[in-house]
């Protein structure tokens, strides 16, 4: 049973007379990676920022179809159908995301961590700290910060920063993680440790990662999914994807022919 | 041909520079020889009844900081709607009218509330002076705020609302934080710019000679009584109004250069 299930789903934004995306049929499955990867401006990201509502920011998209969430009780519901503000927050605390830039709150290290864990309403300081350092330690990091929790979040590096934002959306302990290429605005050292670090998450949660980098991809994903001009072309294993892909798109794309 | 001509707008430009910064420096010299020269710590501990500005100094920041108690929180709330709630028309509305507001003659202001504070309550008060200060001030905040939260990358809402925050605590916690330098310098600036203004209060609190905290009567004002004791035919009067210029020129300086300093080390 896949946590994430995409089901006809096509999306439009708002203003925009066709869809960014047509009738996409995809599934996240439980504690494997699942690589999104295509051309600029192919729909990737309006794919990813679905499954969390987060376009939800602006008003006036429309989307059809249907995103079915698995969530630990075996309960399924369809991410499309909600409504609330309770439900919107619930949704995004299972399902948690981490952007391209770094975006570290301009407060402690120690509040960055713990600002999930208020807002899901932790409030007894022991736990608070507790799992704050639980979350740096999952989020290879601990090591770097422990002595200046109180320091602000804007003193880190780059990479630092991202693994921050890891630890923070890691804290709430979610059941997905999106990554919008977390890796592209980071050295190869940094880039390094973060492909370690989610490989490592996904032990834990299920990963869905856009990425422009082929190399990652086939380096740390389970699946992959080829997205063109908001068609979904083809997904499979990422090893038939890059070793004997069915659709010449695909191999025209992997092997570098366009892109 | 060409060259000539650049020559000479390059000279007339330079020329134009200096003899503006000649006249500031004229003005800031004959204050400065002026001022000093009547200045002794004795303004500081003595009320204008007594030849001294303590009453007027503390009476213009009462008048400033009331002005600032009620117009930051107005402006800041105005700014942050136009920014992060405003859809369009309303927003622009409400912006349009701020820039008018933003270049109202200050004397305007002034008259504004003569007529729809003083007269109706039957006389100037230090409450019609910290009002008029914080329409002037009111428009500053506002512009600021819309201007610094506008600098916000969008990530960083999307980052706050990914993690489950609501839309207005993404604004408390972190927006207006990491704009916070920004508006803290507007803020000051627009303080800075209130503290020396006299039109405002010149028929709203107009000034006293006495000390008071009564703000339901007319208050002691720096300002006001510049302008009063400028217009006073003896000498000494007209030397208290030099050193009282020399005040407050230097207390403007000192917020300006504050302001500055917070923004160069923020950043
Ligand atoms: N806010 C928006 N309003 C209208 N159209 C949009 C908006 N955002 C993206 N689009 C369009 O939707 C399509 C898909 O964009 P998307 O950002 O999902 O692509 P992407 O695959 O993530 O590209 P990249 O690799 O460059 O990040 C593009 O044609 C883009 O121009
Ligand atoms: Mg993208």
């Amino acid at each position: 049973m896949p946590v994430l299930n995409i089901k006809k789903f096509s999306f439009t934004y708002p203003g925009v007379d066709h869809p960014s995306l047509k009738n996409i049929n995809l599934p996240i499955k439980k504690n494997k990676i699942t690589a999104l990867i295509g051309p600029s401006g192919c729909g990737k990201s309006t794919l990813l920022r679905s499954m969390n509502r987060i376009h939800d920011l602006y008003p006036g998209n429309k989307y059809e179809g249907k995103i079915e969430f698995t969530d630990e009780n075996k309960q399924i519901s369809d991410i499309l159908d909600i409504k609330k503000e309770n439900e919107f927050i619930e949704l995004r605390q299972k399902i948690g995301m981490i952007f391209q830039k770094p975006t570290p709150f301009p407060m402690s290290i120690f509040d960055n961590v713990a600002y999930g864990l208020k807002i899901a309403g932790v409030k007894n300081k022991t736990e608070l700290a507790d799992r704050v350092e639980v979350a740096l330690k999952g989020s290879a990091l601990w090591k770097e910060v422990h002595d200046r929790l109180n320091k602000s979040a804007m003193g880190l590096s780059g990479g630092q920063q991202q693994r921050l934002c890891i630890a923070r959306a890691v804290a709430v302990k979610p059941e997905v993680l999106l990554f919008d290429e977390p890796t592209s605005a980071l050295d190869p050292i940094s880039t390094g440790a973060i492909e370690e670090l989610i490989v490592e998450l996904k032990k834990d949660v299920s990963i869905a990662i856009v990425t422009h980098n082929m190399q990652q991809a086939s380096r740390i994903s389970d699946y992959t999914a080829f997205m063109y001009l908001g068609d979904l072309v083809e997904y499979d294993k990422t090893e038939n994807i890059f070793l004997n892909p069915k659709e010449k798109k695909t191999e025209d794309y992997i092997t570098g022919r366009f892109g | 041909m060409r060259l000539l001509i650049n020559k000479i707008f390059l000279s007339l430009s330079v020329l134009s520079a200096l003899i503006g910064l000649a006249f500031l420096a004229w003005i800031l010299i004959t204050l400065f020889i002026k001022g000093l020269g009547s200045f002794h710590f004795g303004l500081f501990l003595n009320d204008l009844i007594d030849g001294g500005l303590r009453n007027l100094i503390i009476g213009q920041f009462i008048l400033a900081g009331l002005a600032s108690i009620i117009g930051i929180p107005l402006g800041m709330a105005a700014g942050i709607y136009i920014q992060e709630y405003g859809q369009g028309r309303y927003a622009n509305i409400i912006r349009d009218l701020s820039d008018i507001m933003m270049s109202a003659p200050s004397i305007v202001i002034g008259a504004f509330v003569y007529a729809v504070v003083v007269v109706p309550t039957g006389g100037t008060s230090g409450f019609a002076g910290a009002i008029a200060l914080a329409i002037m001030m009111i428009p500053v905040v506002i512009n600021t705020t819309d201007n610094m939260l506008s600098l916000v990358p969008r990530e960083l809402r999307e980052a706050g609302i990914a993690l489950g925050a609501s839309k207005y605590k993404v604004i408390i916690d972190i927006v207006i934080k990491a704009a916070k330098v920004g508006i803290m310098t507007g803020i000051l600036l627009a303080f800075a710019r209130i503290i020396g203004e006299t039109a405002p209060l010149l028929f709203t609190s107009e000034t006293s000679n006495y000390f008071s905290l009564n703000l339901t009567e007319s208050f002691p004002s720096l300002t006001v009584s510049i302008y009063d004791l400028a217009n006073e035919p003896e000498e000494a009067s007209r030397d208290l109004a030099w050193a009282a210029s020399f005040i407050l020129t230097v207390l403007v300086l000192i917020i300006n250069l504050s302001g500055r300093f917070i923004t160069r080390n923020k950043k």
